[in-house]
């Protein structure tokens, strides 16, 4: 019954080969969603794993909402937003590089790889740009298999 | 270099020398009140009481063996407004450090405060004071553990030793402290050496009067020791913690006694917080969402977010962490807290080059940014 329900759930629990990792991409409303929008009208090839979380500003991401991911069944966390100096709220993207720096500081001690939270910076006319990081990003955890907290029962 | 003066100690044992120099400090016409852990009922722990009557001072016992809580936050309540007189507070240096991130957040200022920091030779655990104290007098029990010559005697006794975080702690000086007081490598007969490292300090001592004495060279060797010792304890305590916690299974194993009974974060002085998210709406859970998540696994533990309750405690305030063991005496599992959250604070401090209560000029890591930092997170341009 326990196994039925984890194959009807999430089918690429086990890993190896054949492995499809989920990564939740937080991304912001002004700069990296534009992205993800122009990257997808304009046709540029991606593949299918991520799921885009659009957030007002990438300094709204609450260090609890990747906690919360990464051990909820996500291989890897994606956050992007404007780059350096074009944040729409002035400074959120650099307060969002010290989270994700102490958040990386903490999750490294318990084993997580570091490449499965990463922090970009992706403009509004980057479509390509997008495209490209959301593609390494995926082969990327591919390559790392699943994430610990999906195989654990007790959290 | 600050003026060191003696606190008198002969014939009175240095529990009374305190309780006489506190009584000086009431008696100058700048201090309204003095905090001080106090002994209130028979077999109960000293708690931190606020005293404006000399006469009341009898059961002060500053260098119990006891820290039933870090004082930080009442010293924060104390002062977070104007009392309209200054109080002097004898604390711990765990807990100057944790009251000055406190100052830092805005939950307690320096303005009307007077600190007064004790050397700190450790504490037992509450529950292992209790079983010591027995029905022992108190301020007996102190000065048994106290010995002759300040951390010369072993501090375990009856099978009981200090708490591991003190035996780990390499902060034995109150370092932020107005007025500190010695008692690392000095002779109980011979009186304390207190000496003032702040201006309103210095006035205060100097109004006092008391007799003038040479610095202490067996303090500083006394106090190398000790922090060498505890350094190293330290040090094999973190490489336990990460071997076992090196996996978040090895993480959740460590916390296999946790119930989310939260007492930790409550004794906790720096989840500073006035309301956790934890006991909010955002974790008032429907019914329906649980058994998604059950059906997700097949099951699950309840209550749930145990492994995400400590990674979001971590997130807020392991760079704050002074580690004062407070959670692991609060634990009622016996978790080793102070443990997992030291070690893990170790690695967040040393991320942003921070160290807790070093200074009031340095901001917290997470209140402030840099245009051109941590490149190897997202690149600077």
């Amino acid at each position: 019954m326990e196994t039925q329900v984890l194959e009807h759930e999430a089918p690429q629990v086990t890993g190896g080969v054949g492995f499809e990792p989920t990564i939740v991409a937080f991304v912001c409303n002004w700069c990296t969603y534009t992205a993800a929008d122009l990257a997808g009208t304009s046709r540029m090839i991606q593949q299918p794993n991520l799921r885009l979380i659009r957030m007002m500003c990438t300094g709204m991401v609450d260090p609890k909402y990747i906690l919360k991911t990464l051990l909820s069944g996500a291989d890897g966390v994606l956050v992007s937003g404007c780059h350096p100096g074009d944040c729409h709220y002035i400074n959120g993207n650099y307060k969002a590089r010290r989270r994700v720096k102490l958040l990386g500081d903490i999750l490294t001690q318990f084993g997580v790889d570091p490449r499965r939270l990463k922090l970009t910076w992706v403009g509004a006319s980057e479509g390509n740009e997008f495209a490209e990081t959301v593609n390494t990003m995926i082969d990327d955890i591919r390559a790392l298999g699943p994430m610990e907290a999906r195989s654990l029962k007790v959290l | 270099m600050a003026t060191t003066a003696r606190i008198e100690t002969k014939d009175r044992g240095p529990v009374v020398g305190m309780q006489e120099f506190l009584a000086q400090l009431l008696a100058d016409e700048e201090i309204g009140a003095v905090l001080v852990p106090m002994h209130l009922q028979q077999g109960g722990t000293p708690m931190p009481t606020l005293v404006t009557d000399p006469a009341e001072l009898a059961q002060a016992d500053p260098l119990a063996p006891a820290f039933p809580l870090n004082g930080a936050r009442m010293v924060g309540r104390l002062t977070h407004g104007r009392p309209g007189e200054k109080i002097a507070a004898v604390m711990r240096p765990c807990e100057v450090r944790a009251f000055i991130e406190l100052v830092k957040l805005n939950q307690g200022s320096m303005d009307e405060l007077v600190i007064i920091g004790v050397d700190c030779l450790g504490a037992y655990k509450n529950s292992d004071y209790f079983a010591l104290l027995g029905e022992d007098d108190p301020i007996q029990t102190t000065l048994a553990f106290l010995g002759k010559t300040g951390g010369t005697k072993a501090t375990a006794r009856n099978g009981y030793d200090i708490a591991r975080a003190c035996r780990v702690c390499e902060f034995p000086v109150a370092e932020g402290a107005d007025i500190q007081v010695g008692l690392f490598g000095v002779n109980f007969d011979d009186g304390l050496p207190v000496a003032a490292y702040s201006v309103r300090g210095e006035a205060l001592l100097s109004r006092l009067g008391l007799a003038e004495m040479e610095p202490l060279a067996s303090r500083e060797q006394a106090l190398r020791e000790a922090v060498a010792t505890r350094t190293a304890l330290r040090d094999a305590v973190f490489k336990e913690v990460s071997a076992k916690t090196g996996s978040l299974k090895g993480l959740s194993q460590h916390l296999a006694g946790c119930v989310n009974c939260y007492n930790c974060r409550t004794a906790c002085p720096v989840c500073y917080c006035k309301e956790c998210v934890f006991l909010t709406d955002v974790f008032d859970h429907k019914p329906w969402q649980y058994m998604s998540w059950a059906k997700q696994r097949g099951m699950l533990k309840l209550p749930s977010d145990t492994v995400f309750f400590h990674l979001t405690r971590m997130a807020h305030m392991s760079t704050a962490c002074v580690g004062c063991g407070q959670c692991s005496n609060a634990c009622p599992n016996g978790i080793e807290v102070m443990e997992l959250f030291r070690t893990v604070a170790a690695k967040t401090q040393a991320g942003f080059d921070y160290e807790p209560g070093r200074s009031l000029d340095e901001p917290p890591p997470l209140s402030v940014f840099h245009k051109n930092e941590f490149p190897e997170v997202a690149p600077v341009e």
